[in-house]
């Protein structure tokens, strides 16, 4: 090991014995790749495994942006690959670009395409995860002899025995992050045993204003760089704008109807709109109309009264247990069913074909097709699947 | 971890003995060549030196030898300083140049004919990326400005018949360049043998520093400053001279010159044995360039299924540093235009790999090397979905 002599931080041995990283398993030799953004959170992570002794390996995906658009892609522009090999430079670890352009537009961005075209309203960051980052940039890492791969999310794994890929015997849990402002846990639920044996969450013990604490005492400057918001293919224009250059049939307008089915108006295209949206609509209606459901058979857009929103019961498919296998019985879990929302209590049961049935304690304004419904137990993240 | 250099192509490490002749000239003697005072008359001297050597050592005349800041400059200012004079001079609006020319080249001529109205056209080559003198002649017109072929190509390691694509161009009357960038660090050098009216240099190849390099201008070649400014250089590259630079160029030049016979015997014998090994044992693999007319430390290949990038990262991460034709440090790879025009299929194309041997290759590193690549081909191509 050449040490981290480079990173000027006066603090360091602070991070260095902190009990909440140390992992009983040996350094010495073991090969990390750190999946890298040019963010805080990222190269923070980085920074840890590096600072704990471990070979560290800095890799970073270039990912799709529609043609023209390239320059203004939050996550992966030019400048933040630069920023990316320049922080890789200052903490003395190689960094690999690697080019998953075709695999991302084929995968993620047509699912995004997709399912808009299908009344659907997807999260794809999901499928990234699951197909991109911890799959296509997984196996590049292993190949690379890396026994475990390490991203800036925000969440943790738990194992019962050791961390050591080749043996392990426990099963392996996904938590929560410590920082519940800003878990991400929800996100890696597509996660499966195989997947989190090689996988590593630096930051999942610490706070946001904890990392970027850190990143300043690294002396790294990305340390005030703001967090990315949008879709990353996205750049700086909006989904709606986005949809219609790359899916232009999805702008097609329908009727706008009541749950008694009376044409109340026109749609501009059900990608357009949300499922407990009320502006927009342009109705006249003596009490505020929301959007309810999309049924995409008939193009319509279906509203209600406020009375009239919400559901208490959703079905899931494509539904991914962490352990690998779906429980024998009911369970009570908190439900989150967007990447943002509060968990709601309710009953997730169990059915055949990789689906579940979710009974909520109360009625859920926004439930939405084509997010995932995630469940925990505690701080325990039990898997999670795609709402019907 | 033991790394081992396998990029010489890329770039070289400075010689110990070129960096003490530099020295003085960043603290002690650090005049302004162009002053009139003691200390520029002692920088300008430097330089005429550095001038005379490298004008020895390829055959010319001092005053032939115009200075620039890498091989890159010496190839702009052929081309844009050639096909502006001829236009000029005779109305000439053609230029000729190879499909596998440096981008130093080939960017140049392509905004030659897209800003300036110039008509490029490209030669065709052989399998081996070799250009036939005989197309050269077909092909060159009374309009012609100029016709660059590269001396010998930086990523397939090809050498062409520059002296015969020369002969038959100085009978026409039509300005030949070469870039020899590649060539001069490797192949012995005679402006006059090679028949060329312009020939670039660049040091860093060649245990040199980077950042200088030079271009060779035949007396009455006619030429337009691309750089203009003070009249240094003859009024042809504007800007002080870069006095230690030039000095360390001039005496690395001249020990890859002198010791190029030795240098070369060593060199060749291990590539020989790369290429041999490497065809043998790695399935579904090309040598790409040509089999024997080719830069005595350079190997290149094509495996089939293979993503070069990646292959290079792994590489790197058991040691070795290599290249590869679409080598990009930003993940965005396209397959090299060398490799396209030698018609490779995308598949192959993308699966390329050069190994490029220097003064401090051994034996015992390329059998080291040997042992690796055939398994991380393997593993490239499982990564791939292939094997």
């Amino acid at each position: 090991m050449d040490g981290f002599a480079r990173i000027e931080s006066t603090n360091i041995r602070k991070y260095l014995l902190d009990p909440r990283i140390l992992r009983s398993i040996s350094r010495t030799m073991t090969k990390i790749v750190v999946a890298m953004s040019g963010g805080v959170d990222s190269s923070v992570a980085a920074a840890l495994l590096k600072a704990q002794g471990y070979e560290v390996i800095g890799m970073m995906m270039r990912l799709w942006s529609e043609p023209g658009s390239e320059a203004e892609n939050r996550c992966c522009t030019i400048d933040a690959m630069n920023l990316a090999r320049r922080m890789a430079a200052q903490l003395d670890i190689p960094f690999y670009a690697v080019d998953a352009k075709d695999v991302f537009r084929a995968t993620v961005v047509q699912y995004f395409i997709d399912s808009y075209a299908d009344g659907i309203t997807p999260n794809p960051c999901l499928l990234c995860n699951r197909r991109i980052r911890w799959e296509f940039l997984l196996q590049r890492a292993l190949a690379l002899g890396a026994e475990f791969m390490a991203t800036g999310h925000y969440a943790r794994v738990r194992t019962e025995n050791t961390r050591h890929p080749s043996s392990v015997v426990g099963r392996i849990e996904l938590l929560k992050a410590v920082d519940a402002n800003k878990d991400q846990s929800y996100v890696l639920h597509v996660l499966n045993q195989k997947k989190l044996a090689h996988a590593m969450f630096p930051l999942g013990a610490y706070t946001k204003p904890e990392v970027r604490q850190m990143a300043r005492e690294f002396g790294l400057p990305v340390a005030e760089r703001s967090d990315s918001q949008d879709l990353c293919f996205l750049g700086n224009g909006t989904y709606s704008d986005f949809l219609i250059r790359n899916a232009p049939g999805i702008a097609t307008p329908g009727p706008i109807l009541s749950r008694a089915d009376e044409e109340l108006g026109q749609h501009n295209g059900l990608a357009f709109y949300t499922i407990g949206q009320r502006r927009g609509l342009g109705i006249a209606a003596p009490q505020p109309l929301y959007v309810i459901r999309k049924d995409a058979a008939r193009n319509a857009l279906v509203v209600g009264t406020v009375d009239e929103l919400g559901q208490n019961e959703l079905h899931a498919h494509n539904v991914n247990w962490i352990t690998g296998i779906a429980p024998a019985k009911p369970i009570r879990a908190e439900i989150k069913i967007r990447y943002k929302a509060h968990p709601a209590w309710g009953t997730v049961t169990p059915l055949n074909d990789d689906r579940v049935h979710i009974q909520f304690d109360e009625n859920l304004r926004d439930i939405t097709p084509g997010q995932a419904a995630v469940f925990y137990v505690g701080e325990v993240c039990l898997g999670g699947g795609i709402i019907e | 971890m033991n790394r081992i250099y396998l990029d010489y192509a890329a770039t070289t490490p400075l010689h110990p003995q070129v960096l003490n002749v530099m020295l003085p000239y960043f603290s002690t003697e650090f005049g302004n060549p162009s002053s009139v005072h003691r200390y520029g008359q002692r920088a300008d001297n430097a330089v005429e030196t550095a001038r005379e050597m490298i004008a020895a050592l390829i055959g010319c005349q001092p005053h032939e030898v115009i200075f620039t800041s890498c091989g890159s400059e010496s190839d702009n200012l052929a081309l844009r300083g050639a096909a502006w004079a001829a236009r000029e001079q005779r109305e000439a609006r053609h230029i000729l140049i190879s499909p596998v020319e440096h981008h130093a080249v080939s960017q140049t001529a392509e905004q030659l004919a897209t800003l300036f109205g110039f008509e490029l056209e490209y030669l065709p080559i052989d399998e081996f990326g070799r250009v036939n003198p005989g197309d050269v002649a077909r092909l060159l017109r009374e309009d012609t400005a100029i016709v660059s072929v590269i001396h010998a190509n930086n990523e397939i390691g090809t050498i062409n018949p520059i002296a015969e694509i020369g002969d038959i161009c100085r009978a026409r009357g039509v300005i030949f360049h070469s870039d020899s960038v590649q060539g001069a660090a490797h192949l012995p050098i005679s402006v006059s043998a090679l028949n060329v009216d312009l020939l670039s240099l660049g040091a860093h190849k060649f245990y040199g520093p980077k950042g200088v390099g030079a271009l060779y201008v035949r007396a009455g070649t006619r030429l337009h400053p691309s750089q203009t400014g003070g009249s240094q250089e003859f009024g042809l590259r504007a800007g002080t001279q870069n006095v230690p630079y030039i000095v360390g160029m001039a005496e690395a030049f001249k020990l890859a010159q002198n010791h190029l016979v030795a240098h070369q015997a060593q060199l060749s014998a291990l590539r020989d044995h790369m290429i041999g090994t490497v065809l043998e044992e790695i399935p579904d693999a090309k040598l790409t360039g040509h089999p024997v007319e080719r830069l005595s430390n350079h190997a290149s290949f094509v495996f089939e299924g293979v993503d070069g990038n990646n292959l290079l990262m792994m590489l790197d991460v058991e040691g070795f540093a290599c290249s590869s034709g679409s080598a990009c440090k930003t993940g965005n790879p396209a397959p090299s235009g060398v490799l396209t025009a030698l018609g490779l299929p995308r598949n192959w194309g993308l699966g390329s790999l050069r190994v490029t041997l220097g003064r401090d290759s051994t034996a015992e590193d390329l059998k080291s090397f040997l042992n690796v690549l055939p398994r991380l081909v393997k593993q490239s191509r499982t990564i791939m979905g292939r094997g």
